[in-house]
């Protein structure tokens, strides 16, 4: 068998390929934080609420109205996207010209309402939704067994990501976007308004991480606790690429999951910690994130 | 001012007849020592500006270092208790050293990162027990002259050492050093162009702020007789700031009060309402930050100080310049 400085080759590129799931619903949760953090200016502690609110809606869809995978996938990210709309008109709006600790910790208390109510609800134990029928089976590569699944969230979070960014950098509407994060008063002044731009944006940030949860529910127990740890993780990912480049979001979210699934291989033990470790270093050595401008 | 000494006084009497007046004191202690968590964030976030995200870490950390000592080394009480607030200081001269490159907002997720940190490491780390945490750690015995098993003896211990930590928190604050924090506090550029080395003051509260941390801890792993994950996780670290900023974000008293409430509320609540404690905490955050910022003792405060400027005008003379 082929090894890799004593590691069976297998076992590695087993790793891998579950490191760069995780690392997909990094990419897309740091995505999200990042273009609210953009455009908004705050960190939106919710995000991993919500993202376990899309997972639930997806399951709520399945068992209670029939809705199959496909339409969640299509409905659970607008829904939340439609209560972050409510949570940004009612709340949030009103803390802009605040010191952005201010939304830090209100989207704090919003997380932990959303998973309270869930708890009480659900309770803490786990509700499991399958694989979609189209979905299910193994790719045989040869050199290891790739279920299909985990290769189709790879590749739709992929495509999500790179639309995101390309609707952003490449297009007048992304233009836009940019410029009102740049000097919202001149962009109001060219006519465009910039309030409904700015609930678009954080509607669209919430929608991209209930997208992640419906993605992740066959994948994993949908438990009303499932984003809060998570939701660190994604922190440190955002602080190590640097916080509002879009790019650097989507790429040290891969990457890093991919390092922690080598870190699985390598040295179990801290495969909880190493991106926190990491984001120690990059801070020591670059403190504005590897990608980031200060 | 007069008003706040006979507050004082009011609230010294009532903490000395606490025993007397049938108040459960392990809860009079527990509350006491989460004051005392909540005064030492409040050090860091209330009179230096910075949020700590991550401060259960070192709150937990003091807990086991202290719970372990006294389980595992029979050491004694004192020394146990010191070496673990010791051990919560140097924590925080590493986490504050990375986390200080960076301020606001980031400076608050950098710290919540590396409490995750310290969260896994006491969960996976051998001396900690676990999901199981430390138990049955006895009191023992102050310097092998009173014993600290009654829980009068205990209360009046810990009295004692909240209260030195109250008044050495207003001492720190009122000294040419507190105003040099506030003065970063307000504008850090400004601060620095003065000629002041700002990262070291910034670190120094840190590590004034997770040594007193660690202390609570410590105090509170003895009342209890038990350190859990539970002291470490961001659950703690989010109640802390709850605490902060629902009494009162710089001002003396305000921590003390919302520890005094979120404790309390946490006690009662959970046999009323059970499950649903999680979501109202929630919701009390939520109602903080939309419709009081400045804490209860901060609108407090800033009522009296609206009234007195309002009778100050009133009493102007009409015509003179």
């Amino acid at each position: 068998m082929t090894e890799i400085f004593g590691y069976p080759l297998p076992v590695i590129l087993g790793q891998l390929m579950l490191g760069l799931v995780n690392g997909s619903f990094y990419a897309m949760l740091s995505l999200g934080l990042a273009v609210i953090f953009g455009l908004l200016g705050v960190v939106n502690f919710a995000h991993g609420a919500l993202y376990m609110l899309g997972a639930y809606a997806a399951y709520v869809g399945l068992n209670l109205l029939g809705i199959n995978y496909w339409f969640a996938l299509l409905l659970s990210p607008l829904a939340v996207g439609a209560l972050g709309i409510v949570l940004e008109r009612l709340l949030l709006r009103h803390l802009y010209k605040l010191d952005p600790l201010y939304g830090l910790l209100l989207t704090f208390g919003l997380a932990l309402m959303a998973e309270g109510v869930m708890s009480n609800h659900y309770g803490s134990s786990g509700q499991s939704y399958p694989v979609p029928g189209a979905l299910q089976g193994v790719f045989n590569l040869g050199f290891m067994i790739l279920p299909i699944y985990r290769a189709w969230v790879i590749v739709a979070s992929l495509v999500v990501c790179f639309t995101t960014w390309f609707v952003i950098e490449r297009t007048r509407l992304g233009s836009t976007l940019r410029a009102a994060t740049e000097n919202p008063k001149l962009v109001q002044a060219f006519g465009i308004n910039v309030p409904i731009i700015v609930m678009a944006t954080y509607g669209a940030g919430v929608g991209l991480a209930a997208f992640a949860g419906v993605l992740s529910a066959p994948l994993i127990q949908i438990t009303p606790l499932m984003g809060s740890s998570l939701v660190i993780v994604v922190f440190a990912v955002v602080v190590i690429g640097g916080m509002g480049s879009i790019f650097g979001s989507i790429v040290s979210g891969l990457v890093l999951g991919m390092v922690e699934g080598l870190t699985k291989v390598v040295y179990p033990e801290a495969s909880n910690v190493v991106v926190f470790l990491i984001m120690a270093l990059v801070l020591m050595w670059r403190p504005a994130g590897l990608f980031g401008r200060t | 001012m007069r008003a706040s000494t006979i507050g004082y006084t009011l609230c010294i009497l009532l903490a000395l007849a606490v025993p007397a007046l049938g108040i459960y004191p392990v809860f009079a202690m527990q509350l006491m020592c989460f004051a005392m968590f909540a005064c030492a964030f409040n050090l860091l976030l209330g009179f230096s500006g910075m949020l700590s995200f991550g401060h259960a870490a070192y709150f937990g950390f003091a807990s086991y270092v202290t719970s372990w000592l006294i389980m595992a080394h029979r050491w004694d009480t004192v020394e146990s208790i010191v070496t673990g607030t010791v051990a919560a200081g140097l924590l925080g001269l590493v986490v504050g050293a990375i986390a200080i490159r960076r301020q606001g907002i980031y400076f608050a997720m950098i710290t919540l990162a590396l409490g995750q940190l310290v969260y896994f490491v006491c969960l996976q780390a051998p001396f900690t027990g676990g999901e199981n945490g430390i138990q049955g750690v006895p009191r023992g015995s102050l310097l092998g002259l009173v014993s600290l098993r009654p829980d009068v003896h205990m209360y009046y211990f810990v009295l004692v050492i909240f209260v030195a930590v109250f008044l050495f928190i207003r001492r720190i604050v009122h000294s040419p050093y507190g105003y040099v924090l506030k003065a970063i506090r307000e504008n850090e550029p400004r601060a620095i162009s003065l000629g002041y080395h700002v990262d070291r003051y910034k670190l120094l509260a840190f590590v004034l702020s997770a040594t007193i941390a660690g202390l609570a801890g410590s105090l509170k792993a003895m009342t209890l007789g038990l350190s859990t994950l539970s002291d470490v996780n961001a659950g703690t670290s989010g109640e802390v700031i709850l605490m902060t900023l629902l009494g009162g974000t710089g001002t003396f008293f305000g921590p003390v009060l919302g520890a005094g409430i979120v404790t309390s509320l946490q006690q009662y609540l959970s046999g009323v309402v059970g499950d649903w404690v999680t979501a109202i905490i929630g919701a009390i955050f939520v109602a903080c930050v939309m419709l009081f910022r400045r804490g209860i003792i901060g609108e407090v405060l800033a009522w009296q100080q609206r009234r007195q400027a309002g009778r100050a005008a009133a009493q102007q003379p009409v015509g003179r310049a």
